[in-house]
């Protein structure tokens, strides 16, 4: 119990999966402009690790039974391509308001490394299910983290006064820069909670 | 005419090394260039990895591009994509351990690399084979080319060490090569000055700022050849971004009848 503490802690604060690991650098950046567009496309991104997660877990094991380990790249990424897919046919047939609500987001989520990645670390550091499906959430939890912070960073960067050669792309990197200094200050957080 | 073509493949080669370059102006790939950029051995690594794959998918896609029907194109990229993903990930693993540490879920990550499934939309799916592999050379020449720009900063500035662990990557030409020299140690003379190494720089915060830092020197080169400046287009060169921008759009217009 305690271990899994610890990794949704780490997921969430000290190895944060966007600001310290770098996994979903592209919807971070292009998505964060505004609070609610980066609120949804990160529940949407919660989601389809989870369910990625729970797919792949059993297929992983099936492949390893077989001796394919070498297959799972290209499995993972078709089973998380098809998930989408899948995912979006069922919220625009049952449930309208969420898909209008997240279904904007789904497409992009197919090209996002911060799934894929989240299962390749998963099968790397060989975890059972639980632990996989908890270091899941703690990752997806840590991207809507980083991307909700950076939601009022980016607003509250609108009325400033901006030099004229950083605006735009440059500066959003580097009050990223800062956004993740801050997560710095998380470490050692785990040992201190005494959960390792 | 053959002059002409010959030409033509040049241009093809150079866009991606300045002009289109797909880190610095393009944008594309951020988070390989953010994560291994803590060395230049890694950086060279990554950037001769990624270009292996994107030579290799552009000439297959291109050769191919007849044959693929254009609604189930996008997974077809992302199979043949992988299938070389997984080839270089198992050359690697064999031949160069180390970088497949080093690298560790970023090597299979190349299959999401958007510079990789961007060319092969933009650029190998309307070409002949001979200029989708310069193309793809190109750009995965200048991908490599700014990485190492990026990894010799933070490195020299992080570290104190300008190419450590070169070795890991010359075990490819057999052992001890170049005398077992393994990369510049600066840290000696900086000590000798009463300096030390800027850790901050080969911390997560480092690569964000200095790819900023990076970002806003190429849109000033730019602007003074009267190129626009690099924008943030985590969409717009996604191949998805032709389906999500439509769906946006229905989005907001239901938005508004309600």
């Amino acid at each position: 119990m305690k271990y899994l503490i610890a990794l949704l802690v780490m997921g969430l604060l000290t190895n944060n999966f966007v600001l310290s690991k770098f996994y979903g650098i592209c919807p971070f950046l292009g998505v964060s402009k505004k609070l609610n567009t980066a609120v949804g496309m990160s529940a949407a991104v919660i989601a389809v690790m989870l369910l990625a997660t729970a797919a792949t877990y059993p297929i992983n094991k099936l492949l390893i039974s077989r001796n394919l380990e070498y297959l799972q790249t290209v499995v993972f990424i078709l089973v998380i391509a098809a998930l989408v897919q899948m995912v979006e046919i069922i919220l625009k047939k049952f449930m309208k308001p969420l898909y209008n609500a997240l279904g904007i987001y789904l497409p992009l989520i197919t090209t996002n490394c911060a799934v894929l990645g989240v299962v390749l670390l998963n099968v790397e550091e060989e975890y059972t299910f639980i632990q996989a499906m908890v270091n899941s959430l703690g990752a997806g939890l840590g991207f809507m983290l980083a991307m909700v912070l950076f939601a009022g960073v980016r607003k509250k960067m609108e009325s400033c006064d901006i030099p004229e050669f950083l605006k735009g792309l440059p500066i959003t990197l580097i009050a990223a820069s800062l956004v993740s200094l801050s997560f710095l200050g998380f470490s050692g957080i785990i040992e201190g909670m005494g959960l390792i | 005419m053959a002059d002409a073509k010959k030409r033509s493949l040049g241009k093809e080669f150079t866009k991606g090394l300045v002009k289109e370059n797909p880190v610095l102006r393009l944008v594309l790939g951020t988070c390989p260039t953010l994560a291994v950029t803590t060395s230049v051995t890694n950086a060279i690594g990554m950037g001769i990895a990624a270009t292996i794959v994107l030579v290799c998918s552009n000439i297959v896609i291109s050769a191919l591009r007849k044959l693929i029907p254009d609604k189930v194109r996008i997974p077809a990229y992302i199979v043949i994509i992988a299938s070389f993903v997984t080839i270089v990930q198992m050359l690697v693993k064999a031949f160069v351990p180390a970088l497949n540490t080093a690298l560790g879920a970023f090597l299979p990550l190349i299959v999401v690399n958007c510079i990789i499934l961007g060319r092969a939309e933009a650029f190998a799916s309307k070409n002949t084979v001979l200029y989708s592999a310069v193309d793809g050379l190109g750009m995965g020449v200048g991908f490599t080319a700014a990485l190492c720009l990026m990894g010799t900063i933070r490195e020299v500035l992080g570290a104190g060490t300008f190419l450590n662990g070169i070795q890991d990557l010359l075990i490819l030409f057999g052992d001890n090569v170049l005398n077992g020299w393994n990369g510049f140690d600066l840290n000696s003379g900086l000590e000798a000055a009463g300096l030390q190494p800027i850790t901050l720089f080969i911390l997560p915060a480092g690569g964000f700022f200095v790819f900023g830092i990076l970002i806003a020197l190429a849109n000033k080169i730019a602007e003074g050849s009267g190129k626009p400046k690099a924008q943030l287009n985590g969409c717009e060169h996604c191949p998805m971004a032709g389906s999500c921008t439509k769906l946006a759009q229905e989005n907001k217009s239901k938005e508004a009848e309600a």
